[in-house]
Formats: structure tokens, C-alpha cells, sequence
């Protein structure tokens, strides 16, 4: 079973996913103000404008946080094993909730601090869905 | 302590005994709770003019509760914040009574969260219903449990200050000290089939299964059913009641997210507590009792930092002294009726706290504080490291 998707039509994540088709990791800026808003939105979260730019990540970061995940309920986790979900702050200054993969163990291959980069994991509708592995 | 305003008051409460409770819908719960705390009060069903509902029962909830109830409240408050609405709900009652709208405030919670199996903590996370929602969406695919939500904050709090998974145990081990001694928290171990309900260990939490790294099986709360209800009313009213009032101090509420560049370690109650505390006149060292929202070890380490008993970076340090316990001599005694941990959880607690610190106030706790005289209830509502609120009341005794 395919995991859980993003629904559309969603106007705020749309171009997000749209992005994610060529694997290109996406966020927004303000114009007015030079927040960096991630998740998107059509406005800034500092300044209200509603003047935001895209920019493409290099996809590259740091693992904030993460847990272990040994249960879950879930169709489409419960047989993966013990996988990591984490929080990894990427360079150009947004936080994106993904999962680490590529670590044979992940109860002892990921810490807090390490250097990852993007893996991108095709879906069945078109879209990817950006994961992170050990830089 | 400063001198302070008496304006609003806790006169009655009742929490529903049972924790399994099959063929009882939420909005009997409500209503049986209802009708028990109006009359722990020595109020009546028409004396009611001010309803609160975190929308758990009834759709619609301010006009559809009303109707089963059979209220035509002149105040209706359907605040949903998770797990925190019945602080929000305490804080907006008090107003609306010191405002003049209102004498006495019914505030309800119903759930069969248990009969109904809900998978709440390990279920795949962000399973949306309804219409999309751009946080769905960037969330869901990736298999957050509630469960490992809470852990990524306390993976991070171990990070950033050395906390240890020993620290962490020793709220379980105090709750469950406190829980052992409450016949209802020993029926809803029982009836939920904990595998043990004596006193537990640090070394128990540290043998129980890792459910999300950091966090241990016994460091998370149960699922259960239950529900109650609280009843606020003003100076005047509170006089003739049958109880001994518990007065409202202060509140704070606070929403926190994730954010770029945020500190996930910090919750939404250092904005909440600061207000609530200031409002009262009190501090965090002065208070007896500490009703925490223990839906897992590490909301209430963090909540402890964040309300100000300690210093951000040390609750690990300040749980492991011999507090926390009732009997302790050093302040504050945590989770008194057994908590989310052992004694009662069906999704949103934060009545119950309400609840077991008016009863220490009035003296009627099953792990009673000799002489407690401040307590403070802090509820957290979503979830810790995406989004939450939190919801702080400061209650007193005369």
C-alpha cells in the first residue's frame, strides 16, 4: 500500500508538488520583507504581503530532530520496520518534516546534527516526495 | 504573595469513575457529569447560564449541546484546542463572569475514545478526512505517529541539555506512585489490561518497549474513556454553594508551532504561564500542586522548564530531586489523581486537571497535600512538535 498522499486541489501546496515532479525541492521567500516561509502559503508569516517568490533548494541540510517510528499502525508503515521520522533544517533556511532513509539501522544510523541530502521517492500519481539521506 | 482578586470560582466538579465504558455515548457522559457537578455544587440544571464545549459530543456544538442539554445559555464558548480547551474554557468562563454575562459556567467533556479503539497515538498521523489543508499535506506521507511527534521534542530537549530516558522515567514513576492510591486509577489499569498496576521502577519504564525513540511504552499515556464536568461561578453564587470555592487567579493560553529556525524544546506554556502567574501574583515556586498534561514524560519535563519551577535545560535535573511525589517536602507535588499516565486519558485531559487540583484545594484528593493552598493546571492541546496550545489557570483556596 502507497503511503498516505497530498490531496488535491490545494492551492497553497500545489506548486510544491508540481516542483517535486522534476525532483526539485522548492520554497517561498517574501519580496517585502525577505522571510522564508515554508510550508508554502500564499502570504508572508512576518509581513502579511502576499508578494512571495519560489526558490529551489539545493537540497541540502541538517537533522534537527527525529524519532524512530516501531509502531505504527498504519497499512502502509506498520511492515516497514523501525523508520525515522525527523525534522531536517535545510541550508537556505526552512525546516521540512520528511523521513531519513539510506542508513542500514536507522535505531543506530541517525543523529541529531547530521548532514543529509535530498532522495527523492516517486509516487504512483507523477508527484515525488522528497526524503533525506546520510550526506 | 500579593493580594489577590477573588472574581471567579470553582463550586463544583465530578470526573466519570469509569474508563471502559461500552454502550455510553459521549454525550450521556457529558450530561450525567453535568447534572454531578451541578449538584456537588448545590446547583441546579436551570441555574446554568453559560455553556463551554470543546465540540466532543454534539455537531454544531454551541446550538446542538445546548439542545440536549435543554440550555438556552446567554454565553456559548465552543473553543476547540485540543487537549488544553477546558483551561481556555476556565480562563474564558472567568471573564465572561467578571464581565457580568454570565453566573455560572458548565464546562463538559465526553469520550469513548477506548470503546471506539481509536488508534490514537499509533495511528499513521495526519490522515486527513475532510477538505485538504496545505499542513496535511506536507505531513501526512510521512508516517508521524502523535506518539513519535512527542519524542522528536524529546530527542532534541536530550540534545540540547543532556536529558536522559532515566530523567524522563521518574514522571512516570511519581505518577504512578500517585495513581496506585486512587481505587478508580487501579480500576482503569485494570479494565485497560495493563500488564501490571503496582508501583513502577525507573528500570520498569526503561525495560517497557521503545514505542518512538526516545520514548518508552510507560512513558506514554492510555486511551481510555471518561469524561466530567466543572462548574464556575460567581463570588455571590459561590457563596451559597455547598462547597468550598476554588478560586481562578490567573490564566494564560498560548498557541506554538514549528518554525523555521524555532526551538522545539520551548512550548507554548512559557508564553501561557508568564501571563497567568503574572495575573495572579503568585510564582511557580510557590505551588503546591502541579497538574500537568502527562500525555507522554516529556510534555510534562518541558512545561515544568517552561511555567518557570526551573531554569530551561534543567527539568531533567529538577525531576530526578526527590519531588514530585506527595509526600515530598520540596513543592511541587505532580499529577496527584495518577494522571494521563496511569489513571485517565480519553484524548483530551485537560478537565482533569482542572478537576484533581480543585480537589486538593478543597482537601478531598486520594494523594492529598497537607495544606496545599496554590495550584496550578496547565493543558496542552495538539501536538508538541508541529503544532499546540497551552492553556494555564492558577487556582487558590481560601
Amino acid at each position: 500500500m502507497e503511503r498516505p498522499q497530498p490531496r488535491f486541489p490545494e492551492p497553497d501546496t500545489q506548486p510544491f508538488y508540481e516542483a517535486t515532479k522534476t525532483h526539485r525541492l522548492t520554497y517561498q521567500s517574501c519580496n517585502s520583507c525577505g522571510t522564508v516561509v515554508f510550508f508554502p502559503r500564499s502570504h508572508c508569516t512576518s509581513c502579511g504581503s502576499r508578494d512571495l517568490a519560489w526558490r529551489d533548494s539545493r537540497g541540502e541540510g541538517t537533522i534537527y530532530t527525529f524519532s524512530v517510528v516501531r509502531l505504527n499502525r498504519h497499512p502502509a508503515f506498520a511492515p516497514l520496520g523501525p523508520y525515522a521520522v525527523a525534522y531536517v533544517d535545510l541550508d537556505e533556511g526552512f525546516r521540512i518534516l520528511t523521513n531519513i532513509v539510506g542508513v542500514n539501522d536507522p535505531t543506530t544510523g541517525v543523529s541529531v546534527g547530521q548532514r543529509v541530502r535530498v532522495d527523492w521517492q516517486d509516487q504512483e500519481s507523477g508527484i515525488a516526495l522528497p526524503l533525506f539521506r546520510p550526506a | 504573595m500579593v493580594s489577590q482578586k477573588r472574581e471567579a470560582a470553582i463550586v463544583g466538579i465530578y470526573e466519570y469513575p469509569k474508563r471502559r465504558a461500552p454502550g455510553v455515548t459521549a454525550l450521556q457522559i457529558k450530561a450525567e457529569c453535568a447534572a454531578r457537578a451541578l449538584a456537588d455544587a448545590g446547583l441546579s440544571w436551570r441555574d446554568v447560564d453559560a455553556l463551554y464545549d470543546a465540540q466532543d459530543g454534539a455537531g454544531m456544538s454551541g446550538l446542538g449541546l445546548s439542545e440536549y442539554f435543554g440550555f438556552k445559555p446567554n454565553v456559548i464558548d465552543t473553543t476547540a484546542v485540543g487537549g488544553s480547551s477546558y483551561e481556555f474554557h476556565a480562563a474564558h468562563a472567568r471573564r465572561a463572569i467578571i464581565s457580568g454575562k454570565a453566573k455560572v459556567a458548565l464546562l463538559t467533556y465526553g469520550s469513548t475514545a477506548h470503546s471506539d479503539s481509536r488508534a490514537i497515538g499509533t495511528g499513521g498521523g495526519g490522515m486527513g478526512g475532510g477538505a485538504p489543508s496545505p499542513l496535511d499535506n506536507m505531513q501526512s506521507p510521512y508516517g508521524m505517529t502523535l506518539i513519535a511527534n512527542y519524542a522528536m521534542v524529546a530527542q532534541r530537549h536530550m540534545y540540547q541539555y543532556g536529558t536522559t530516558s532515566e530523567q524522563l522515567a521518574r514522571i512516570s514513576v511519581a505518577t504512578r506512585a500517585h495513581a496506585v492510591r486512587n481505587p478508580e486509577a487501579v480500576q482503569a489499569m485494570i479494565d485497560l489490561g495493563y500488564q501490571g498496576t503496582g508501583e513502577i521502577s525507573v528500570n520498569d519504564v526503561l525495560d517497557s518497549r521503545m514505542i518512538a525513540d526516545p520514548l518508552h511504552l510507560l512513558e506514554c499515556c492510555m486511551v481510555s474513556d471518561g469524561g466530567g464536568a466543572v462548574v464556575i461561578a460567581s463570588p455571590e453564587v459561590a457563596r451559597d454553594c455547598r462547597t468550598k470555592p476554588v478560586w481562578i487567579l490567573g490564566s494564560g493560553e498560548a498557541t506554538k508551532y514549528s518554525e523555521n529556525n524555532g526551538d522545539l524544546t520551548i512550548s507554548a506554556a512559557a508564553q501561557s504561564g508568564p501571563q497567568a502567574f503574572g495575573e495572579a501574583g503568585v510564582t511557580a515556586a510557590e505551588m503546591d500542586i502541579a497538574m500537568i498534561y502527562d500525555s507522554f514524560t516529556i510534555t510534562v519535563l518541558v512545561m515544568l522548564e517552561d511555567l518557570g519551577f526551573c531554569k530551561k535545560g534543567e527539568g531533567g535535573r529538577f525531576v530526578s530531586e526527590q519531588r514530585l511525589h506527595f509526600k515530598s517536602p520540596l513543592k511541587p507535588a505532580l499529577n496527584t489523581d495518577g494522571g494521563g499516565l496511569s489513571s485517565n486519558h480519553p484524548g483530551m485531559r485537560g478537565l482533569f486537571l482542572l478537576i484533581e487540583a480543585a480537589r486538593q484545594m478543597r482537601g478531598e484528593s486520594t494523594s492529598q497535600v497537607e495544606g496545599a493552598r496554590l495550584a496550578v493546571a496547565h493543558g496542552n492541546g495538539g501536538m508538541l512538535a508541529t503544532s499546540h496550545t497551552g492553556g494555564t489557570i492558577i487556582l487558590a483556596r481560601d
